[in-house]
C-alpha cells in the first residue's frame, strides 16, 4: 500500500488546518454560506436531511486494517457506531455533528486518510478494480497510476472550480470491475503492438438524469505523458464546459454536444500546445509511487491447497459461499475474498464498528493487513491463502459477515435515498431490504445466478441504476413514491444502459415485478447463460411482456 | 474598486477605467475589448489595460500582447473557474504583461489564481470589507507545497521530491 512520506503527510494535515480556518470564518461571517458550501463540501461535508453528512475518501478503495480501525474509531466516538461503504468506495458517516468534523479530520490525518475532495465541483477521489494487483486477468496494477493522479489532482490551482463534479476510474484488467465507462474519464492500462504499456482514455460516461457510456479519446496514450494529458483535456474541460445549467455541466454533455471528434481534436491542439516535460512526472516518481504497491511477501504454496478442497468437500455451505465470495488470485495458493456487505434485510453497504474491527482482525491475521472496498459497496480481503480460507469464514459468520451472496440477486447496490439523502425523491433502503428478503432462500439466489440489482432514489443516480441488470428508480409521483424499472443495464467492459419496461410501481409492488422478471429469465435461459446474457440474446420484449402483465394483475 | 497585489496588500488602482468618448490621456486605462482597436489607433505614451470575458479567445488578443500593460479577466462568480484556465493559458502563449482577475474572488481562491498566472484581484467593495487583507495572506500559504507542476509557484511536491533524490544520489 501507498505510505505518506513527508509531504503526503504535511499537505493532508495543512488541509484540516485550512479546514479549521475555513470554518471560523464563516463563523466570523468573513466568507458567506454560499461561499463557505463549495468550500465545506470539497472537503466532504454535506448537509443532508437530518444531520451533516462526513465522506471520507478511500483512494482508489484500498484500506489497510490499520486505517479501517480508525474509522470504528469514529464511527463509535462521532457516528452512531456504523458507516456506510459507497458506490464510489468511500465511506460515510451520516451522523456526526459539525464541530466535530476538524477533530475527525486529525483521527483520519492519523491514518493517512482524508475527506479531500469527496465532493464539490473538482476532480474526486479516483476509484478503481477491486482486485488490483491480484486479478488473473490483469495488464498491471492501477494503483500506482491512480495514486499518482490523487495526487496530482488534489487542490489544483486550475481545476478546482470546473462546471460540475469530475469522477475519474481505472482498471488495468481485461475485465471491467471499475465501470470505467461510466466516468467521466475512464482509463484502462492497455499493451499496443510493440508490447508496451499505455493509457486508453475514456470520456464523457456518466449516468445522472442523462446517462451516457463513455467514448475512446485516445486509444493509446504513452504513460509518461499521463499528467500532461490530462491538464490538457480539464482545460478543455474548465474553459468550454457548460455552466449555464448544471444538469448539463458533466464533460458527458460538452463530448455529446460538439461531438467526440471535435472534443478529440480541441484536447490533441491544448496537448500539443504544452511544454510537457514540465508538467508530466518523472519515471522516478512514477516507479517511487510503484514501489509501494510491490506484492506482499507471499509464501510458495501449491496452485491447489488440499486443505481448501477437504474443507469444501465436508461443508456444503462453506463450498456455496466460496463458490461466489471467493476470487481467483495471481499467487498460487492465494485468493481474494470477498466479504458481503449485504446481509439479507441490512442496509446495503452499512459496517458496525464491531464488524469493522472483525474485519480488520482477519486483514491483519490472513491477508497483509490489506482490504478493498468495492464499487459494488462490499469488502474485500485481497490476499487470503487458500489454506485459511475456512477460518476465515467461520470468523466471517461470528461477524454476521458470511452472506454469501457477491454478485448474486441480493447483493444490491442502493444510494442512501430518502432515509438520509436531501436530493432523493423517494427512499431506496427499504426497497433493497424488501428484495433482499423475498430472494432470502440461498438454494434459490445461487439458481438465479449473477444478477445485479441497483436502486437509486433520485435521478441522480448515485445507485447507479441505468447499468443495473435490473434497475430501480425512486422517483415522486404526486406526492408519492413511484419506481421505475428498467432491464438490461450493465456496468462493465459490456457496458450498457437498461431500458425503461413500463410505468412506475409502487413500493409494495416492485418485488413482485423483479419475480416475474426472474420467471422469465429462469424459463427462457440456455444452459449456463447468466441473466444479462439471456436479456440480450431475447432483448427486452419477453420481459416487458411479462411486467406489463403484472401490473395489470395488480390493478386488478 | 479594491484591487490586492500578489502580496495580500491593498493597493491603489493606477489604471483608469475608460468610457466609451472619453479622451484617452490618462497614463493608464483600462478598456474594454470592444474599444480597444480604436484606443490602440489613437493612443500615446499611456498603459493600455484591457478587460475581457472569461470565454474570449486569445487569438483575438495575441496580435496586441506588446502593446497591452495589462489584462483583466471577468469571474462573473467565483465559482465560475474559466479565469484560471485563461489565465494558464495566456500565459503559455507569451502574455507577460500583468494579469488581474476581477470578480467576487475568496480569499481561498488566492493561491489559484497567482499560480495559475495571474498578479492581483480586483474585488468589488463588499467583498473586500470582508475579507481583510490578512486573510488573503494567510489562505495564500495554506499549503507549503502542492502537487502540480507547471504552475507559477515555488517548486511542487515531485520537484522536491526529485531534488532530493538527486541530492542524495550526489552526497
Amino acid at each position: 500500500m501507498y505510505r505518506y512520506d513527508e509531504f503526503d503527510e504535511r499537505f493532508v494535515r495543512e488541509r484540516v488546518a485550512q479546514f479549521r480556518d475555513q470554518v471560523n470564518r464563516r463563523l466570523s461571517g468573513a466568507i458567506t454560506e454560499d461561499e463557505f458550501k463549495p468550500l465545506r463540501l470539497k472537503n466532504g461535508v454535506y448537509l443532508q436531511l437530518h444531520a451533516y453528512m462526513l465522506r471520507i475518501a478511500i483512494p482508489y478503495g484500498t484500506l489497510s486494517a490499520r486505517q479501517l480501525r480508525q474509522l470504528a474509531l469514529i464511527g463509535e466516538k462521532f457516528d452512531r457506531g456504523y458507516g456506510h461503504f459507497t458506490t464510489r468506495q468511500n465511506l460515510q458517516f451520516n451522523w456526526p455533528r459539525l464541530r466535530d468534523v476538524p477533530e475527525i479530520l486529525d483521527l483520519l490525518a492519523d491514518v493517512e486518510m482524508h475527506c479531500i475532495q469527496t465532493s464539490g465541483n473538482c476532480i474526486r477521489n479516483v476509484t478503481a478494480d477491486q482486485f488490483s494487483g491480484v486479478a488473473a486477468d490483469e495488464i498491471e496494477d492501477p494503483r500506482p497510476v491512480a495514486e499518482l493522479i490523487r495526487q496530482w489532482s488534489s487542490a489544483h490551482p486550475e481545476f478546482s472550480y470546473l462546471p460540475r463534479k469530475f469522477k475519474i476510474a481505472v482498471t488495468g484488467a481485461a475485465h471491467d470491475r471499475a465501470a470505467v465507462k461510466v466516468h467521466d474519464i475512464g482509463l484502462r492500462i492497455v499493451r499496443n503492438t510493440a508490447g508496451e504499456t499505455g493509457y486508453e482514455i475514456i470520456v464523457g460516461g456518466g449516468l445522472g438524469r442523462t446517462p451516457m457510456i463513455g467514448k475512446v479519446v485516445r486509444d493509446f496514450l504513452p504513460k509518461g505523458d499521463l499528467l500532461a494529458y490530462l491538464e490538457a483535456l480539464m482545460r478543455v474541460y474548465n474553459a468550454e464546459g457548460r455552466r449555464d445549467n448544471k444538469y448539463k455541466a458533466r464533460v458527458k454533455i460538452l463530448v455529446h454536444e460538439i461531438g467526440i471528434e471535435e472534443f478529440q481534436a480541441r484536447v490533441e491542439a491544448e496537448f500539443a500546445a504544452l511544454d510537457r516535460t514540465t508538467i508530466n512526472a518523472d519515471r522516478e516518481e512514477v516507479a517511487r509511487i510503484a514501489a509501494y504497491f510491490a506484492a506482499p511477501p507471499y509464501e510458495k504454496r501449491p496452485a491447489v491447497s488440499q486443505t481448501y478442497q477437504a474443507a469444501r468437500a465436508a461443508n456444503p455451505a462453506f463450498a456455496a459461499w466460496a463458490d461466489v465470495n471467493v476470487t481467483p488470485h495471481k499467487a498460487p495458493g492465494y485468493a481474494a475474498l470477498t466479504i458481503s456487505l449485504k446481509g439479507i434485510g441490512a442496509v446495503p453497504g452499512d459496517m458496525t464498528s464491531e464488524q469493522m474491527r472483525a474485519a480488520a482482525g482477519l486483514a491483519e491475521r490472513y491477508s497483509f493487513g490489506e482490504l478493498r472496498v468495492t464499487h459494488a459497496q462490499n469488502l474485500v480481503l485481497p490476499h487470503v491463502a487458500q489454506d485459511d480460507l475456512f477460518a476465515v469464514w467461520k470468523a466471517l459468520g461470528n461477524a454476521r459477515l458470511a452472506e454469501a451472496n457477491v454478485g448474486l440477486i441480493t447483493d444490491i447496490i442502493a444510494c442512501p435515498g430518502l432515509d438520509y439523502c436531501a436530493l432523493a425523491t423517494a427512499r431506496s433502503i427499504p426497497i433493497a431490504q424488501a428484495l433482499s428478503q423475498r430472494f432470502a432462500d440461498p438454494a434459490r439466489q445461487r439458481e438465479i445466478g449473477p444478477l445485479g440489482i441497483k436502486i437509486s432514489g433520485c435521478i441522480n443516480a448515485c445507485g447507479h441504476h441505468h447499468v443495473g441488470n435490473i434497475g430501480i428508480l425512486g422517483l415522486e409521483k404526486r406526492g408519492e413514491e413511484s419506481y421505475q424499472i428498467t432491464l438490461g443495464g450493465d456496468a462493465t467492459e459490456n457496458a450498457a444502459l437498461g431500458d425503461i419496461l413500463g410505468p412506475g410501481l409502487t413500493a409494495a409492488e416492485v418485488p413482485d415485478a423483479i419475480e416475474r422478471l426472474v420467471e422469465v429469465y429462469l424459463g427462457q435461459r440456455n444452459t449456463g447463460e447468466a441473466f444479462i446474457d439471456t436479456v440480450r440474446r431475447l432483448g427486452i420484449a419477453p420481459f416487458k411482456a411479462a411486467f406489463l402483465q403484472e401490473i395489470d394483475h395488480a390493478a386488478a | 474598486m479594491p484591487l490586492l497585489d500578489a502580496g495580500g496588500r491593498f493597493v491603489a488602482d493606477r489604471f483608469h477605467r475608460f468610457n466609451s468618448g472619453e479622451a484617452t490621456d490618462h497614463p493608464c486605462v483600462l478598456v474594454s475589448l470592444a474599444d480597444l482597436p480604436a484606443v490602440l489607433a489613437v493612443r500615446g505614451d499611456q498603459e493600455i489595460g484591457v478587460e475581457i470575458a472569461n470565454t474570449v479567445e486569445i487569438a483575438a488578443l495575441a496580435p496586441h500582447f506588446d502593446a497591452l500593460a495589462l489584462i483583466g479577466i471577468a469571474f462573473p462568480a467565483y465559482a465560475d473557474g474559466r479565469g484560471f484556465s485563461l489565465a494558464k493559458r495566456l500565459r503559455r502563449d507569451g502574455f507577460t504583461g500583468t494579469l488581474r482577475a476581477i470578480g467576487p474572488l475568496i480569499a481561498d481562491q488566492f493561491a489559484y489564481a497567482l499560480a495559475c498566472g495571474f498578479d492581483e484581484v480586483e474585488l468589488p467593495e463588499a467583498n473586500a470589507a470582508r475579507q481583510p487583507a490578512e486573510h488573503w495572506v494567510k489562505a495564500a500559504a495554506a499549503f507549503s507545497a502542492t502537487y502540480q507542476r507547471g504552475y507559477a509557484r515555488e517548486a511542487s511536491i515531485l520537484d522536491q521530491r526529485r531534488a532530493a533524490r538527486l541530492e542524495g544520489r550526489n552526497g
